[in-house]
C-alpha cells in the first residue's frame, strides 16, 4: 500500500483575520496536513451547515511546519465562504489535503506572478524558492499581504486604478519593468493567466501556471474540474487533465485556459 | 448478525454499494476508504471507446444537493480492464462495472468486452440527463427500456442490472419493463433533470444547462420510487438517491432496496460509505435485527 499523502481532519481554527475587503485569513492547526503540504497545493474544507454539500478548493498560502499549522487567504465569493469568514478561533472545520500536485521548484531565477485571489498559493512559493527571484503581483486596487513578500524578492506591483505601483495588469508590469526569468510561475483569473501564457511562450521561457475549476471530489474521482490538455492524458484517456490531480499547477503548454 | 445480501446470486457482505460517478474504479477514495469493507464498488459509466465529457462547469452546488453533467467521460473499455478492473481485485470486494453506450450496440460492445474479465456484474445506465444520445434517450418509454434489456442480455454473461431514470411518469411501468426484458435487477434513481442560473451573471451555472440532480434533496423522491418499484417487479431493487447516513440507507432498504449505493455522500464526507455501513450494524444491534434481509421491504402502515 502506497504511502499517505492526503488526510481528512478535524482542523482549529487558530485566527482569523479579514485582511482587505472581503478577503479573509484563516490559520488552522492540522495534524498531518501542514507536514505534508507544498507550495501551490490546495484543500479541500466543508461546510458545517449540512445544506452545503461540497467542499470549498482553496489554495494554502502559507505553511508553519514547527507548529502543524496551514494558512488560507480566501476571498468571500459565495455562501460557504461567507460561512468560513464568520467563524473565530477554536472554532473547528473538516479538511482534506494537501491536495493536488503543487508548484515544481526549477531552482533559477524566477518570475513568481499573481493576481487578485491568485496571489495567496505564491507567498507559499515565494518563501519556498530558493534562488533569484523576482514578485509581481497585480491587485483591482487594495492591497494585502505585501509585508508577508517583502524579503522574499524584489517585488512589483500593478494595480488596474494606478493607486500603487503600475496602472495596468501584471503584464504591464513586467513590460514596464523588462522583468525576464528562466522560469515563471503565475496564478490568477483566466484572462491574465492567457496573458502569461501567451507571454512566455513569445520569450520561449518555461512557465508553470495554476489552474482553478468548480470541484466536487477534489481528489480525482467525479472529472468534474477538468481542462483541455494538449496532449492526450495517461490517466483519463482522452485529452483532459483533471485540475484537482494532474493540476492544479501545469505547464503552460500542456493545457488550454478556458 | 447478518449484514450478508444475496444480489442476483452474487453475494454482497453488506448491502453498501458506491453510486456511480462519485467514486472512479476506487483508485483515489482508495487512500480514504478501505475498499474491502464495501459490499461492492460500482464504477464511473464506461463505454466501448472513450469519452471526452461535456464542457466546464460540471457541477453546481444547490441547496441540499448538486448538479453534475460531466456528460460521462470515460477512458474506454479497453484500458478500463486493463487497469481499473485489476486494481479492484486487489480488494475483498464485488465489482460491479457501470456500462454507457449512445448506442444498442455499443453497450453490447462493452458487455461483450467484459465477457471474460473477473467483473460480478454489469449496470447498464439508460438513464443519463446529460448526454444526448444514449442515456436517457432509453430510459424513459417502456418499451425501449425492455428491447435494450432484451438486446444486452443477448451479450452479458454476468447479471445485468438496468439503472433507471426519475425523470419519468410511471416508475413502476419502467422497472416492469426491466424485468419483462430480463433484467436481473433494477437500480434507481439515477439524477433527476435540473438547472441553476447565476443571477449575477445571468447565465446558466452550468455549461451543459441542465444538469442532474443528486444529494438528500432528491432522497424522498428516491424513497417513493423504490417503493414503487419494489411492489411492482419479483427482481431485486437496489436504491439510491441522496443516502447521506445510516439512516437514509435502512429506510431504502426497508421501501425493498436489497442494496443501496452512496454516491453525492462521497463529496461530502470521504468516509461515508464506512460510516453508513458501522450505522447499519448499530441499527440492527438496537432493534434486534438478526438478518439484514427481514428489513428488506419490512415498511408498513402505521
Amino acid at each position: 500500500m502506497k504511502k499517505r499523502e492526503k488526510f481528512q481532519e478535524t482542523a482549529i481554527i487558530i485566527r482569523q483575520e479579514e485582511i482587505a475587503d472581503d478577503i479573509y485569513s484563516m490559520w488552522l492547526a492540522t495534524e498531518q496536513i501542514a507536514a505534508h503540504a507544498k507550495a501551490g497545493q490546495f484543500l479541500s474544507i466543508y461546510c458545517n451547515e449540512g445544506s452545503r454539500l461540497l467542499p470549498r478548493p482553496i489554495s494554502i498560502c502559507e505553511i508553519d511546519r514547527p507548529d502543524d499549522a496551514v494558512r488560507i487567504v480566501y476571498r468571500v465569493a459565495g455562501k460557504g465562504t461567507d460561512e468560513f469568514c464568520r467563524m473565530r478561533t477554536g472554532m473547528h472545520l473538516t479538511v482534506t489535503g494537501p491536495l493536488g500536485n503543487g508548484f515544481p521548484n526549477e531552482k533559477k531565477p524566477a518570475l513568481v506572478i499573481g493576481g487578485g485571489i491568485g496571489i495567496p498559493p505564491m507567498l507559499e512559493l515565494a518563501k519556498s524558492l530558493d534562488c533569484e527571484k523576482k514578485i509581481v503581483l497585480g491587485f483591482r486596487s487594495e492591497l494585502f499581504l505585501l509585508e508577508e513578500f517583502s524579503g522574499q524578492g524584489e517585488i512589483y506591483l500593478a494595480t488596474e486604478d494606478g493607486s500603487a505601483g503600475i496602472k495596468g495588469n501584471v503584464l504591464d508590469a513586467v513590460r514596464n519593468y523588462r522583468l525576464t526569468a528562466d522560469v515563471i510561475y503565475a496564478c490568477g483569473p483566466a484572462p491574465m493567466l492567457r496573458a502569461v501564457k501567451e507571454y512566455a511562450a513569445a520569450q520561449g521561457i518555461e512557465c508553470y501556471i495554476s489552474m482553478e475549476e468548480r470541484m466536487a471530489c477534489g481528489i480525482g474521482a467525479c472529472l468534474a474540474c477538468v481542462c483541455h490538455s494538449a496532449e492526450k492524458d495517461l490517466h483519463t484517456n482522452v485529452h483532459n487533465k483533471r485540475i484537482c490531480k494532474e493540476g492544479p499547477v501545469f505547464r503552460a503548454e500542456e493545457v488550454e485556459i478556458p | 448478525m447478518n449484514t450478508a445480501v444475496n444480489l442476483c446470486g452474487v453475494t454482497l457482505k453488506n448491502p453498501v454499494m458506491t453510486a456511480s460517478g462519485t467514486f472512479g474504479s476506487g483508485a483515489e477514495f482508495a487512500e480514504f476508504v478501505d475498499l474491502n469493507k464495501l459490499g461492492a464498488v460500482v464504477t464511473k459509466g464506461v463505454a466501448n471507446v472513450p469519452w471526452e465529457g461535456n464542457p466546464t462547469p460540471r457541477v453546481a452546488e444547490v441547496y441540499g444537493g448538486m448538479l453534475n453533467a460531466i456528460g460521462l467521460q470515460n477512458p474506454g473499455v479497453e484500458l478500463f480492464a486493463q487497469r481499473d478492473i485489476p486494481f479492484l481485485k486487489q480488494y475483498d470486494t464485488k465489482i460491479i462495472v457501470n456500462v454507457c453506450g449512445h448506442t444498442v450496440e455499443e453497450y453490447a460492445a462493452v458487455a461483450e468486452r467484459l465477457s471474460n474479465e473477473p467483473v460480478d456484474l454489469l449496470e447498464i445506465n439508460i438513464s443519463c440527463p446529460n448526454v444526448k444520445e444514449g442515456g436517457i434517450a432509453f430510459g424513459q418509454s417502456a418499451k425501449t427500456v425492455c428491447e435494450v434489456t432484451e438486446e444486452i442480455k443477448k451479450y452479458a454473461k454476468q447479471p445485468v442490472i438496468m439503472k433507471l431514470s426519475p425523470n419519468v411518469s410511471d416508475i413502476a411501468e419502467m422497472a416492469r419493463a426491466a424485468e419483462a426484458g430480463g433484467a436481473d435487477a433494477v437500480s434507481l434513481i439515477n439524477t433527476l433533470t435540473g438547472m441553476k442560473i447565476d443571477i449575477h451573471r445571468r447565465c446558466f451555472a452550468l455549461a451543459n444547462r441542465t444538469g442532474g440532480l443528486s444529494g438528500p434533496a432528491v432522497h424522498p423522491v428516491a424513497v417513493r420510487m423504490v417503493y414503487e418499484s419494489a411492489q411492482a417487479v419479483k427482481i431485486p431493487v437496489i436504491g439510491m438517491g441522496g443516502i447521506m447516513t445510516a439512516e437514509d440507507a435502512v429506510e431504502m432498504i426497508l421501501a425493498g432496496a436489497t442494496a443501496v449505493s452512496v454516491g453525492t455522500a462521497n463529496f461530502t464526507n470521504m468516509h461515508a460509505t464506512e460510516e453508513i455501513i458501522k450505522g447499519i450494524e448499530r441499527y440492527m444491534r438496537q432493534y434486534h435485527v438478526a438478518d439484514i434481509s427481514e428489513l428488506i421491504g419490512a415498511v408498513h402502515d402505521r
